[in-house]
């Protein structure tokens, strides 16, 4: 059944994680000597398959062919020993130990006592080093690197297995453009060792440049795979994009109102370099970027969840400081986070308890918090959003990730708020959720509230925004106004996001 | 289904108190009477007062191990200060609240503001407080105190042999009962144990209400002393020796989860006195105190062990 000429082939793989399928029965192959990239948006599994090749994911289903012959991928070790290795997105560096102790952490060069051979393990770090031409001292402690040179770490250890197939997730996201360079000379090096690559990337120049063969994800599902030469941009997009998505954006006319949430000169650190918006009521404003572009650092600053260096925020035309998240809720404002498992919900709650700690006033009743008061409150609130659950006892950690992220909403609309920022809102939700949400949000702003949505979809932020800011590294690089939105094609919205064309205009 | 399952959580400690109370008459008929129920609430004040606001520290996933050397300190302060100085009893026991709660403050900041461990932070409060109280007293027992203040530990509600100290023990944690269940500040201290991050994402005060949980367990340590020392009739810079311990274990027996966010009052409650109660049965039995301790430990280990196994199965 297996084709010899595969290296490995992946048949019908699916994923599924509580309450959202990360993968539906996708396909993948590699041939030896090949670049193979894996294009699709956040969320559209490329990160999820690899895992599964990795044997990070162990739970999936389907079938893999290694070198004809069906295996299963049980475990990170057996599979880094049948030759794939991986170099993860996350940084998986301790930063506390040096270069050379991350390289050969748990397989340590030895002495003849048992000791670890420190020579030895720094040698053998440092010609690892020279053969990608990094001059990346070994000796130095990793907390002290850049995170591009963090990832050339990762590079040199991820190489310093023997690999049929190494798997690179998004390698050049913070990598300089001299960097970049050095990585693609190896890239070549190790293709024609017969070494297989996996390129997970957004940046479709890049593909351009060093892809051979090119396989699309949407949504867990596979689109397609096709030669690299023979596809330009505007097709990758379209199929990365979808163009059936176009129609579940339902877009309400509402007039923007007065500016309700003004920010002017924000910075913090590296990550935020000089940042001034808008956001009016009755207008749903996007920031769209790739990850890593600071747009939720900028909500987090704004929110007071983070300081911030300098900068002013205006609230309805008045100057206010924001030191903290208490703050920030006074004033009218609301953030629904990006990590609702971690920090927009207390998963082992009801949701009761959930949905009403931002305004606790709303359950007070003359002795005390009122249990049949703040059910009831609840209740209305749940309703309004469809949140599926049998009661408001049910803990939030047993609920689907789309009815989590209405608990969230609900947690703040119980607040009412003027100015709610959405966070990645869809991320890891299902389609028909997806679709609710973003009707919670047309509602929201017919109601005359100040919307705030980051996405890293560009159809959903296209969709679902009246004005956008693209952002790339910590910096506005676009503003779309609402009449532009129509007219520009996703191609140059992602042009912005990846620092490649600079646009401004004032929408 | 929550409310179910805190009273399940609550019931298996009462469970455990009543079969143990069971198997002590049968191997003591002494066990069973009124004289030493009421001697069994006697004991189990000072610990149950510690235990209730270490409780509340516990609740938001930290811990306070400087009660006991809290309950020394401020009782010598109380002590040199009514003792010695001639002052009036209830300056003496204002004072004790006030350096109990001022300890229990400075714990709080250094968790909440300056990021320390709970553990550590309380720990070098356990040794501050204890060296304080043996700097101040200089090695003597303070003794020597007014009728009227040596009632709030020995006298008993008029027309009845009932302590007046248990009537104290049981109001306050009436007043914590209702403070933790039908307050903002109680279900505050809940959520920051259940998600510190969310809840501060929440727009709640966290570093407040952490502090302010730290100035209750201050607090009920030093309304403990004032307890002790006036039972005793004498303020001792030794006091309270290993009294965190007892209060931590009187939490965890009861059902408080020491990652946070789970745990009830009365399950405390419950908690404190089963240790008395194993306590007072092993005293009856005729049980030496070194073979004591080592029966409390496995208590203990048995309790912790419920726990988790209680969490694994939450978790499934």
């Amino acid at each position: 059944m297996g084709n010899s000429r595969y290296l490995v082939e992946m048949n019908d793989i699916s994923v599924e994680f509580p309450g959202v399928k990360a993968l539906d029965r996708v396909h993948f192959n590699a041939v030896p000597g090949e670049v193979h990239v894996l294009l699709g948006e956040n969320g559209a599994g490329k990160s999820t398959i690899m895992k599964v090749l990795a044997g990070v994911n162990t739970n999936y289903t389907g079938t893999i062919i290694w070198k004809g012959q069906e295996i299963t991928a049980r475990s990170v070790d057996e599979q880094r020993q049948r030759g794939v290795s991986i170099i993860f997105q996350e940084m998986n560096l301790l930063k506390n130990l040096t270069v050379a102790e991350n390289m050969f952490l748990g397989r340590q060069p030895l002495t003849k006592t048992g000791n670890i051979d420190w020579k030895k393990m720094n040698q053998d770090a440092r010609a690892l080093l020279d053969s990608i031409n990094s001059d990346i001292p070994e000796t130095v402690q990793v907390s002290a690197l850049s995170v591009g040179q963090m990832q050339m770490v990762e590079i040199a250890k991820a190489l310093s297995f023997h690999c049929d197939i190494l798997i690179m997730d998004e390698p050049t996201s913070a990598l300089t453009e001299k960097e970049v360079e050095s990585l693609f000379s190896i890239i070549q090096k190790l293709k024609s060792e017969g070494v297989a690559i996996v390129y997970i990337s957004h940046r479709l120049q890049e593909i351009l440049k060093i892809g051979d063969r090119l396989t699309i994800f949407r949504d867990g599902q596979y689109i397609n795979t096709v030669n690299v030469k023979d596809i330009d941009i505007d097709q990758m997009v379209a199929m990365m994009v979808g163009r059936e998505m176009t129609d579940y954006y339902p877009k309400v006319d509402v007039a923007p109102g007065e500016k309700l949430l003004e920010v002017k000169n924000i910075r913090q650190g590296t990550v935020l370099k000089d940042v001034s918006f808008y956001a009016r009521a009755g207008e749903i404003t996007g920031f769209y970027g790739l990850m890593g572009a600071g747009r939720t650092e900028l909500v987090r600053a704004v929110f007071g969840a983070d300081p911030i260096d300098s900068g002013e925020i205006y609230i309805k035309g008045k100057q206010v400081a924001i030191k903290s998240c208490e703050q920030a809720k006074k004033l009218g404002m609301a953030l629904l986070t990006e990590d609702r498992k971690n920090q927009g919900l207390i998963l082992e709650f009801d949701l009761n308890q959930n949905i009403s700690l931002p305004n606790l006033d709303t359950a007070m009743g003359g002795l005390g918090l009122d249990k049949n008061k703040e059910t009831e409150n609840n209740q209305r609130l749940a309703d309004s959003v469809r949140v599926k659950t049998p009661s408001l006892m049910q803990k939030a950690k047993n609920l689907s990730g789309g009815n989590q992220q209405k608990v969230v909403i609900c947690k703040w609309l119980n607040t009412d708020s003027d100015i709610i920022i959405f966070d990645e809102p869809t991320r890891g939700i299902d389609v028909g959720a997806k679709a609710e949400i973003y009707g919670i949000m047309n509602d929201l702003k017919k109601a005359g509230k100040a919307v705030i949505m980051v996405s890293s979809e560009l159809a959903e932020c296209m969709g679902v925004s009246d004005r956008i800011y693209v952002m790339h590294e910590g910096e506005i690089t676009g503003v779309i106004g609402t009449e532009e939105i129509g007219n520009l094609t996703e191609e140059q919205v992602v042009g912005l996001a990846t620092g490649a064309n600079k646009k401004m205009s004032e929408g | 289904m929550k409310k179910k399952k805190i009273d399940l959580s609550n019931m298996s400690a009462l469970l455990v108190l009543i079969v143990l109370c069971i198997l002590l008459s049968i191997a003591e008929p002494a066990f069973h009477s009124f004289a030493n129920f009421i001697n069994i609430l006697q004991q189990v004040t000072v610990i149950a007062v510690l235990a209730l606001g270490v409780n509340i520290v516990i609740f938001t996933g930290g811990i306070d191990i400087s009660v006991g050397s809290v309950v020394a300190f401020s009782g010598i302060v109380m002590g040199k200060l009514v003792v010695e100085g001639g002052m009036p009893s209830i300056v003496g026991v204002a004072a004790a609240l006030v350096i109990g709660a001022a300890c229990g403050t400075f714990n709080g900041i250094m968790i909440a503001k300056f990021k320390l461990q709970p553990m550590i932070a309380t720990l070098a409060m356990m040794s501050m407080a204890r060296g304080a109280a043996l700097t101040l007293a200089g090695g003597e027992t303070i003794t020597g105190y007014s009728d009227g203040f040596r009632w709030i530990g020995i006298g008993t509600v008029p027309g009845t042999q009932i302590p007046v100290q248990i009537i104290f023990m049981i109001l306050l944690y009436l007043l914590f009962y209702y403070i933790m269940k039908y307050r903002k500040f109680g279900r505050y201290i809940y959520s920051i144990g259940g998600n510190e991050e969310a809840t501060r994402l929440s727009g709640i005060n966290v570093d407040k209400f952490k502090t302010l949980a730290y100035t209750l367990s201050g607090l009920c340590a030093a309304i403990a002393s004032v307890i002790l020392v006036a039972k005793l009739n004498s303020a001792q810079s030794t006091a309270g020796q290993d009294y965190e311990m007892d209060a931590i274990a009187s939490c965890v027996i009861g059902g408080t989860s020491l990652l946070g966010g789970f745990g009830s009052v009365w399950g405390t409650f419950v908690g404190a006195i089963i240790m008395i109660v194993i306590r007072n049965g092993l005293n009856l039995l005729n049980v030496s105190a070194n073979l004591q301790k080592l029966v409390i430990g496995v208590v203990i280990l048995l309790a912790v062990l419920a726990d988790s196994i209680r969490n694994k199965a939450a978790k499934k």
